[in-house]
């Protein structure tokens, strides 16, 4: 699943002047955040309108477990419930006022505010995307940092494995981990729950294609510094191979990938999506998807909103980031 | 061996090097082919007879059960083994390849025509449509596919259509912004001043010049976004939310299999190799046509 080909899309709704100073740009960011959140938040409500037939319909129906119509008598009660009643700019109205308050409304299916679902399940998600995250990290520096401008054929091999591994989609590889390392080896459980051993061949799952894609835009950078003169004098200095790479190729061949990362953990919850249900792990995604098969559009909307406000979250320390990494950066 | 002239290529009697080569004439492009994309190539050319005639490739009927063969591991008489149904699993695979490619392919041109229509507007129009677009899909990437994909099975309820619709709207964002770009910089160019110079009328150099050059390097994009597509959609499918399970489409396979997957492995592992090799074959042969492409320019 992990369609890594979109090229790395920062919010950088706010990028504004470069030189700026550094107060106003962080304000300059967090409008643009609040911008795309909004934007968001917009796209979202209206694509609810669209539904086809009535949503007070959908709800008793859900509630229910029937398949039927209702008179507009039956449906009024529902209707006042859910605000439904009122024209379509009050309810959007309300919808954007709830979310700046933090409020996602309340489920069809399970009579609570999406808000305390959400917040249910998102620990053991965050844990596992996190966890991607730096393990992903891990493995593609440690692959860079020892094929990349090796010989020919350890460099070959070094690329060919990240383009193959980065099209490799979640859904097969944590497949085939599962067959692997849990029913045939035995070595973890089929299903781990929350457990630290749980947490090994999803995390695995999820940080190996994001692993290959880090790999590939930081592999270009890196041989690009590798033939920079500061890089000769450190060598010159008597520095070794290996200390040349770590202290001065791969923090300024890094940037690219950080970049990436902002984005990744947008695509990293859309993957512990697949990943969750894999592994049968609990979490948002495997909540979810018995909310979009249940239709119970509030929830699937409040998660789809937590994942852009993660997105646009993520992008701002990214920025930070950057700064931290190249002090040029810091204006 | 005397060289035989090859008159089916016009200018070759004339004798540009290479022409003259003795024996079986290989032409120079198909030596230039390197092992890989030859074995890219034929995947796909597999699954391309696949997708049109099935029959071809199978005896089985991929809707037959047999009660006697149900999970039987792979064997000779079953290469990838049979379902709970005892169906064979190799012939589902086959015969499942019309319905994934037809929507790898719907997916990749519904997101392609979006992101064109975008695309060229944001490029040829004025700074606030421009402005207005590419914000547009800013946001637009702030929703990871999978997630859109939800939302709108939530709204539309699982099919088909939803599975199409989800997966080309969230793949438009990214081709929209590549569009964008080749559009700004093909109307930037030498020959598009030269011809607006000459007093072409505008509508006339944005279909003979700009629109053309603009869209030559997607076709590279859109044989990456098919794969990619028929990735995703596998993925919807998989989760139960796609094509519903009698279908042998590959997510619905994978779906179908997720029950017995610690009695059958090759029930999810088997149609997942058929996804990989497709699509890891249209992204080799995607980039292979890409350098060519590039190389051409600089030539």
């Amino acid at each position: 699943m992990a369609t890594y080909a979109e090229p790395a899309g920062g919010a950088a709704v706010g990028v504004k002047p470069r030189r700026a100073p550094w107060a106003k740009r962080i304000a300059w960011r967090i409008l643009g955040a609040i911008f795309v959140l909004w934007a968001a938040a917009t796209f979202v409500f209206f694509v609810q309108q669209l539904l086809p037939g009535s949503q007070a319909t959908l709800i008793l129906n859900q509630q229910t477990g029937n398949q039927q119509s209702y008179t507009a008598e039956q449906l009024a009660p529902t209707e006042a419930k859910y605000g439904l009643d009122q024209p379509v700019l009050t309810q959007y109205w309300d919808y954007i006022k709830g979310l700046s308050h933090g409020d996602l409304g309340n489920s069809y299916s399970q009579f609570k505010p999406v808000t305390e679902i959400i917040g249910e399940q998102v620990g053991p998600t965050l844990v596992l995307t996190i966890t991607a995250l730096i393990v992903a990290w891990i493995l593609a520096l440690g692959t860079i940092l020892l094929t990349s401008r090796r010989r020919k054929s350890v460099s070959t091999l070094g690329s060919g494995w990240e383009i193959f591994s980065a099209g490799l989609p979640y859904y097969w590889l944590g497949v085939i981990l599962l067959v692997v390392f849990s029913i045939e080896l035995k070595i973890f459980p089929v299903q781990g729950g929350t457990s630290i051993e749980g947490l090994v061949l999803p995390a695995l799952t999820l940080a190996i294609p994001l692993a290959g894609f880090i790999g590939q835009v930081t592999r270009d950078e890196f041989e690009k510094v590798l033939d920079q003169p500061f890089v000769t004098s450190a060598r010159a200095r008597g520095m070794g191979d290996l200390a040349v790479r770590l202290k001065h190729v791969l923090r300024h061949s890094v940037l690219p990938a950080i970049t990436l990362s902002g984005w990744a953990m947008g695509a990293l919850i859309s993957g512990a999506v697949i990943v969750e249900n894999v592994f049968a792990r609990p979490g948002i995604g495997n909540m979810i998807v018995g909310a979009a098969e249940h239709r119970d559009v509030p929830l699937v909307s409040g998660v789809v909103m937590l994942v852009a406000f993660i997105y646009v979250i993520s992008n701002i320390l990214v920025d930070i980031a950057y700064a931290i990494v190249d002090p040029r950066l810091r204006g | 061996m005397s060289a035989t002239p090859d008159i089916s290529r016009p200018g070759a009697p004339g004798g540009t090097p290479g022409s003259a080569r003795s024996g079986i004439a290989i032409p120079e492009w198909v030596r230039s082919i390197r092992p890989g994309v030859a074995l890219a190539g034929l995947v796909v050319a597999f699954f391309v007879v696949a997708m049109i005639v099935p029959s071809l490739l199978t005896g089985q009927d991929p809707y037959a059960v047999n009660l006697e063969q149900t999970l039987q591991s792979p064997s000779w008489s079953h290469i990838m083994g049979t379902d709970q149904s005892g169906r064979d699993l190799y012939a589902r695979i086959v015969y499942g390849a019309r319905e994934s490619l037809l929507i790898g392919l719907g997916a990749t041109a519904l997101g392609m025509g979006v992101a064109i229509a975008l695309g060229v507007l944001a490029g040829l129009g004025n700074k606030w449509v421009d402005g207005i677009i590419s914000r547009g899909v800013e946001v637009m990437f702030a929703f990871p596919i999978l997630l859109l994909a939800l939302l709108f099975v939530a709204v539309f309820g699982p099919s088909v259509t939803t599975e199409i619709v989800a997966v080309g709207l969230g793949t438009a964002p990214g081709y929209a912004r590549m569009v964008r770009g080749q559009v700004l910089a093909v109307r930037d160019s030498g020959y598009v001043e030269a011809a607006r110079a000459l007093g072409h009328p505008y509508g006339s150099i944005v279909r003979r010049h700009i629109f053309p050059n603009a869209m030559r390097p997607l076709v590279v994009v859109m044989t990456l976004g098919v794969g990619q597509s028929i990735v995703w959609a596998s993925g919807i499918a998989f989760l139960g939310l796609g094509v519903p399970p009698p279908s042998p489409e590959w997510g619905a396979l994978l779906n179908a299999g997720r029950n017995y997957i610690t009695q059958a492995w090759w029930l999810e592992v088997m149609p997942g190799v058929a996804i990989v090799l497709f699509s890891l074959s249209l992204t080799t042969l995607g980039r292979h046509l890409q350098q060519r492409l590039e190389g051409g320019v600089n030539r």
